[in-house]
């Protein structure tokens, strides 16, 4: 099983949660972050004084998977949060050794 | 039938001195928002604490000496309700005055409509002085700020007394008609004083000398609070004629309401463009200033001028409140709502362009008279900052101004997280 933890652009979140229930993902945890990468923060004037804002807003969406179904939900990803532009955002991928489903204690890929 | 008429009349003039006493006292919960609005949110408490102390403050010290003192009546207010030969007084007041002379009102609508100009010059002060100063320093300053040093230069100027027995400015062609020098102005001196003994908040200024931005936590709530104050200031002048019962009056009072309006409405439009010129975007913080500068610039004289005139007054005031900013801000003169450049750099400018329509002022006048309220606020407010600086101190510690002084100051927080109850 596989953890996929996708940072996207916010207002991608709704194609994103589409293209995953599309393809047979039922659960999936959102959380609103902030942060940069390559993009990096922006300056602002505010009253004719510079701020920068280092880190920006940002979703974090977080889908455990089974092994077969993380490359079709990676592309899913990718081809729905993709604008071409620079701050489109990261997937990580990691290793997830259990899942238990808290109603029934079912386990691992049952559980999903 | 004629003493009916007077009585009428009476009465017209008392019942629009209190609704535009209660239109100013409004004016308080204008400060409040706009103020909330432009700090930080861990600062919101304790702002919205000083505006409702300071108002409460204002009130009670210039019923206890503040009035007296500047309307050489009495303290306590004693006698304001007048005595049994009130009616007659009134009758043979109006009578000796004619129908449009002199107005005649009740004397405690005419407390009432004074005591919230006093509320209204120290709510300037807590803007400026934001989120670092300790409440009851300022608290302490508002006691003397309001029973004694404004009354004492509202009496040379409103009630005409001589300047220390020295010098007189209605004789020297003084005129502020609703206070852009006498309230505004001296508001912003008081601030001053306050901001050079009490420093720039954490973090406003680098190391080396390089501006930061400290952003407001609430642009609804500051939005509000200026069209709070832009409603207000149609008491807040459109009360100063004093009077409503003829047709000149009341012409005279619809030509402030209209050109404070215009005012405003330029002041406005002005900051909008030039902070879009000077910054690339529409800074809505500035345009606020730049109403409120509007209606500045035109209290010293909102019945004069023609509408287009009052326009352009306002818009004046709308750019020279922006650079004002940009450069107090320069000089490290931190003032987290532009309150000394509102009230203080504009209410002069206010007062300079009034002889330019009122044959009555002249600018010598007009000059004297703003040194005079400058020097005289100014100086007793730093002597008053400097001993309570040293009785108690201005400033939090540094780790409280870090935490905020919502919670330092109040105890409390104005969005509470993650709390529970036991």
């Amino acid at each position: 099983m596989k953890l996929v933890t996708a940072i996207i652009k916010p207002f991608k979140l709704d194609v994103v949660r589409e293209a995953l229930s599309d393809i047979g993902v039922h659960g999936m945890t959102v959380t609103e972050v902030k942060g940069f990468g390559r993009q990096k923060g922006h300056s602002e004037l505010y009253r004719g004084a510079e701020y920068v804002v280092d880190f920006l807003p940002k979703t974090k969406v977080e889908i455990a998977v089974k092994e077969s179904d993380l490359d079709s939900v990676v592309e899913a990803i990718t081809k729905a949060a993709n604008s071409g532009k620079i701050g489109d955002g990261k997937i990580f991928v990691s290793p997830l050794e259990q899942v238990i489903r808290i109603r029934t204690s079912e386990t691992g890929d049952q559980a999903i | 039938m004629e003493n009916q008429i007077f009585q009428l009349q009476y009465a017209i003039d008392t019942f629009y001195f209190l609704v535009c006493g209660a239109l100013v006292m409004w004016m308080a919960a204008g400060f409040s928002m706009l103020e909330a609005g432009l700090v930080r949110a861990k600062n919101t408490t304790e702002i919205l604490t000083k505006n409702v102390a300071l108002f409460s403050i204002s009130c009670i010290m210039y019923l206890v000496c503040g009035y007296a003192i500047m309307y050489d009546g009495s303290f306590f207010l004693s006698g304001i309700q007048g005595g049994e030969t009130l009616v007659a007084d009134a009758l043979a007041a109006s009578a000796e005055n004619g129908f449009d002379g002199d107005s005649v009102y009740s004397g405690a609508s005419d407390f009432f409509f004074q005591v919230v100009f006093v509320a209204t010059a120290m709510s300037i002060v807590s803007g400026a002085v934001a989120e670092r100063m300790k409440l009851w320093a300022f608290l302490a300053f508002a006691v003397v700020m309001t029973g004694f040093i404004y009354p004492m230069e509202g009496s040379w100027t409103w009630n005409g007394a001589d300047v220390f027995g020295m010098y007189n400015l209605g004789d020297l062609g003084f005129s502020d008609f609703a206070g852009s020098g006498i309230v505004h102005m001296a508001g912003a001196a008081a601030a001053l004083a306050g901001v050079i003994l009490l420093g720039a908040r954490k973090g406003k200024y680098g190391k080396n000398g390089e501006i930061h931005a400290i952003t407001g936590a609430n642009l609804p709530l500051a939005t509000l609070g200026t069209f709070i104050l832009w409603m207000g200031w149609f008491g807040f002048n459109g009360g100063s004629v004093l009077k409503l019962g003829d047709i000149a009056n009341a012409n005279s009072v619809a030509m402030v309401f209209l050109n404070t309006n215009a005012a405003a409405a330029g002041g406005l439009v002005a900051a909008l463009i030039v902070a879009r010129i000077l910054f690339g975007k529409a800074d809505l913080t500035m345009a606020l200033n730049g109403a409120l500068a509007g209606l500045v610039a035109i209290t010293a004289e909102p019945s004069t001028p023609s509408a287009l005139g009052a326009t352009i007054i306002g818009a004046v005031g709308g750019i020279i409140v922006v650079f004002s900013i940009i450069t107090l801000d320069k000089i490290k003169i931190d003032d987290p709502v532009g309150a000394i450049s509102v009230h203080g750099v504009v209410g002069l400018f206010g007062l300079l362009v009034v002889p330019l329509t009122n044959d009555g002022s002249t600018f010598v006048g007009q000059i004297v008279g703003a040194l005079t309220i400058f020097i005289w606020v100014f100086v007793c407010s730093l002597i008053v900052w400097s001993i309570i600086k040293v009785i108690i101190g201005l400033r939090v510690s540094e780790e409280e101004e870090y935490e905020g002084v919502d919670l330092a100051e109040c105890g409390m927080e104005a969005y509470p997280e993650f709390t529970s109850s036991k």
